[in-house]
């Protein structure tokens, strides 16, 4: 027989601690329909009993506000479940039964987990279960989440009451004089005209609409205007009475009245405490040099920066191997494919893309670890409350500042793990601007470009240069926040009442557990994507092909050059690869056809898709002193970051230059006419602020839930990175530089 | 004494009288137990000196200070 339960609780109550203790490994992440919530699934098996278990979202309450806790209560209502497990942190019951108590009011078979009662233990709290069970007739069992403690008794207890209870009266508290009589009026006028019944029970509606309920309401809107208005109506007059009265709303009057039934339950001698409630725990003493107004940033910054090593450190190993890996897969196409379309496709556009969409594996490994690390114990909550101030201004939110730094707000990161670090913001608005403006920093892929540039024009001031840019993209990122959260995502800011866990050692198997399906979510959805979009790229960079005519060209002046060379010299190119070895005339001659090579390339590259649109948008973006080489291999960016320096290199006849080694082109870059430091100070402007690499705008349209913000962040920021460069380089012409 | 929240000292205790918001802001603070009658001890501010954390129920919470301006509390 099977079973379908849900497991519903605060936030930090060790909820998904049980859920990975009860169904280990066998779990399945999706998200809820429609929106970005996750959704957990597994299984546990009791004396032959399948019992399914969703994970609900941690919510502190059932309120339609966020979208957790629309999620969890639409599913609580539309899916009902046999048994709803009430995870409960027994250091913190009074808090925790006000959700409890609305799962009673909805009516559902609850079950209660007492959790993590070794800690309350420790804190001299000492929660007399079978009391508590007593008092609120549902099963109270004590768990420890952790050590797997009490979890077959759990079970036991959902297996006996999944049997038992079909339908459970829904729990009725008095909410006063005021508000009792209204509240049974409107119940009445909702039974008698089936006003929502079938979801809902008619009190529960009822209790809805005088919380203020949006979702409810506008349900009611929908379903039957007149009875909507009747009791919108009922409720409005309840408010003006209330607010003159007592000076009180009737949400207000309703959540008294819930936290007077609990303390009524806690009087009668649920809950013994042994100790000084006033005695410092070992959390406030951690916290005393934490969040300290002087040690506490100083702290904070190191942690940063380990973090930050530690994803980009560790990770370049593995990556390594990925690398070589997929060299090696390359080599062996290489050689066995024959010369033609069918290998360029297979080499440049199948395996690099898949190569680059695998490459940021280990960097997301790495990275969601020493998040769920941080997350897990406490101390990002803590990083949350001490940025506040200085990320409000602009619009975000404290959290915002790690999705910044490991985008690359140290010089270096990367936006796909800085994008996915942002799903530690739980406030929608806060975390849209942050998705939005964490891909300006400098991640590692644009460092080459700005490291050619630097070389070619900026040579004496390298350092200087470098710090002035993450300066820009730090200040560009938060300025542009500010603005998109005073445009487009424009609304109050997310209230920051937020509490701060206990600190706790984090579970290895959690973190891991938490790590690989984020980044199994990642290679699934990422990767398919991202193969297409970088078939097209190539594509684009390919076709049409040189016609004819100038291919024979090429092949005419191949031949002429091979012709004045002596036979000697020929037979020892064919022999011998190795240049250095040559004689000066066999160099000689392998260097003229390198150049011959180069400059079929470049041709190649101009005659295609690209290359035309290049040559097309050569009049505009003139404006910013872009020539079309430039525009092709910006056009490139778009994919990567790490494909402009070596289609620049194509466009100079340099062949496909070598990220690291540009020494060459920035050689020809410092020769050319068209280029000026100026002209180089404007493209590292536009490299800062233009449309994010392809996987990265990707993990921004599944991070946000919709392509549209995708799609955004691409023309937003080109439009804005064209409009900088631009000013950057009218200004400097006129200034005379 | 009545006192509004942002103008407690850090380690002061004293018991809430009013909650004053509505709307998303007064839900979220009484789904943390912010009523009136809950007594509350601050036990710190951020090196900003906003936002303001609180002892609320054995549990720490935080809040903005303009936040903080919606709650009335009778200082011990």
């Amino acid at each position: 027989m099977d079973l379908t339960i849900a497991l519903a609780g605060n936030p930090n109550s060790g909820k998904t601690t049980l859920f990975n203790a009860l169904t280990g490994a066998r779990q399945h992440v999706g998200n809820y329909p429609g929106v970005t919530v996750e959704k957990k699934q597994g299984q546990y098996n009791y004396n032959g009993l399948n019992i399914q278990i969703v994970d609900l979202p941690g919510t502190y309450s059932l309120t339609a506000y966020s979208m957790e806790e629309v999620v969890a209560r639409n599913y609580l209502v539309d899916e009902k479940p046999a048994v709803v497990v009430d995870i409960v942190d027994a250091s913190n019951l009074e808090r925790n039964l006000y959700l409890c108590l609305q799962f009673m009011e909805m009516g559902l078979p609850v079950v209660m987990a007492l959790n993590m009662i070794d800690a309350a233990q420790k804190r001299g709290i000492r929660v007399d279960a079978d009391k508590l069970s007593q008092l609120l007739s549902i099963p109270v069992i004590p768990t420890i989440a952790r050590s797997g403690h009490g979890k077959t008794d759990l079970m036991k207890a959902v297996a006996k009451i999944a049997e038992q209870e079909h339908h459970k009266k829904p729990l009725a508290i008095s909410y006063g004089r005021d508000v009792d009589p209204v509240l049974d009026a409107m119940a009445d006028e909702i039974y008698q005209n089936n006003f929502l019944t079938d979801r809902y029970s008619s009190r529960w509606i009822a209790l809805k609409y005088l919380e203020n309920d949006e979702q409810v309401r506008s349900l009611g809107r929908k379903h039957n205007n007149v009875v909507a208005d009747n009791l919108e109506a009922m409720v409005d007059d309840l408010a003006v009475h209330l607010k003159q009265t007592l000076d009180t709303y009737p949400e207000a009057e309703i959540a008294d009245h819930r936290y007077g039934y609990i303390t009524a339950i806690m009087r009668q001698g649920v809950i013994s405490i042994k100790q000084d409630q006033d005695r410092l725990f070992m959390s406030d003493k951690i916290d005393k040099v934490l969040i300290n107004r002087f040690v506490g940033p100083l702290i904070m910054i190191a942690v940063i920066m380990v973090l930050y090593h530690f994803t980009f450190t560790y990770s370049e190993l593995p990556v390594s191997w990925l690398e070589t890996f997929f060299g090696w897969i390359g080599q062996l196409a290489d050689r066995y494919i024959p010369n033609g379309l069918l290998k360029s496709l297979i080499v440049a556009g199948i395996i690099d893309g898949v190569g680059g969409v695998l490459g940021f594996v280990p960097l997301i490994m790495f990275m969601f670890f020493g998040i769920a690390f941080l997350e897990d114990s406490g101390y990002l909550a803590r990083v949350a409350f001490m940025l506040d101030r200085v990320f409000r201004f602009f619009g975000l939110h404290g959290n915002s500042v790690m999705p910044f730094i490991v985008s690359g707000g140290i010089a270096g990161g990367c936006a796909v793990p800085g994008i996915m670090a942002a799903r530690t913001l739980k406030s929608p608005r806060e975390r849209l601007a942050t998705l939005l403006t964490a891909p300006f920093m400098n991640c590692g892929a644009k460092l080459p470009i700005f490291a050619l540039l630097v070389a070619a024009f900026f040579a004496e001031n390298e350092a200087l240069v470098m710090l002035i840019i993450t300066a820009i993209a730090w200040l560009g990122a938060l300025v542009v926040a500010r603005f998109l959260r005073s445009t487009v995502i424009q609304g109050d800011s997310t209230p920051f009442v937020m509490e701060l866990p206990p600190y706790r050692l984090p579970t290895l198997k959690g973190l891991v557990i938490h790590t690989w399906e984020r980044t199994w979510q990642y290679i699934k959805k990422a990767g398919t994507v991202i193969l297409g979009i970088s078939i097209l790229l190539w594509a684009l960079m390919s076709f049409p092909s040189l016609p004819n005519s100038e291919l024979a060209r090429f092949q005419a002046q191949h031949e002429s050059i091979m012709n004045t060379a002596s036979s000697a010299v020929l037979i020892e190119l064919q022999e011998g690869e190795q240049a250095a070895q040559l004689s000066n005339d066999a160099h000689a001659l392998h260097k003229k056809l390198l150049v011959l090579d180069g400059q079929e390339a470049e041709a190649a590259l101009r005659y295609s898709v690209a290359g035309r649109i290049g040559t097309a948008l050569e009049g505009l973006s003139a404006l910013a002193g872009f020539d079309w080489r430039t525009n092709i291999a910006l056009i490139g960016g778009f994919a990567a970051k790490e494909v402009v320096v070596s289609t620049l290199g194509t466009a100079y006849s340099l062949g496909a230059v070598d990220v690291d080694d540009t020494g060459s082109l920035s050689d020809t870059l410092a020769a050319s006419p068209v280029w000026s430091p100026l002209v180089a100070l404007s493209l590292i402007i536009f490299t800062i602020f233009y449309a994010p690499c392809f996987v990265s705008v990707i993990c921004i349209a599944r991070e946000s839930g919709s392509w549209k913000w995708g799609a955004f962040s691409m023309i937003f920021n080109t439009a804005l990175a064209f409009s900088l460069a631009v000013l950057v380089y009218q200004v400097g012409q006129v200034l005379g530089f | 004494m009545k006192v509004n929240l942002r103008q407690m000292k850090k380690n002061q205790n004293g018991s809430i009288v009013q909650v004053k918001a509505n709307g998303e802001l007064g839900r979220r603070m009484r789904d943390m137990g912010l009523v009136p009658g809950t007594p509350i001890k601050v036990q710190g501010r951020a090196p900003l000196k906003d936002p303001v954390a609180l002892r609320v129920k054995g549990f720490t919470l935080t809040l903005r200070n303009k936040e903080a301006d919606f709650i009335e509390v009778e200082v011990d």
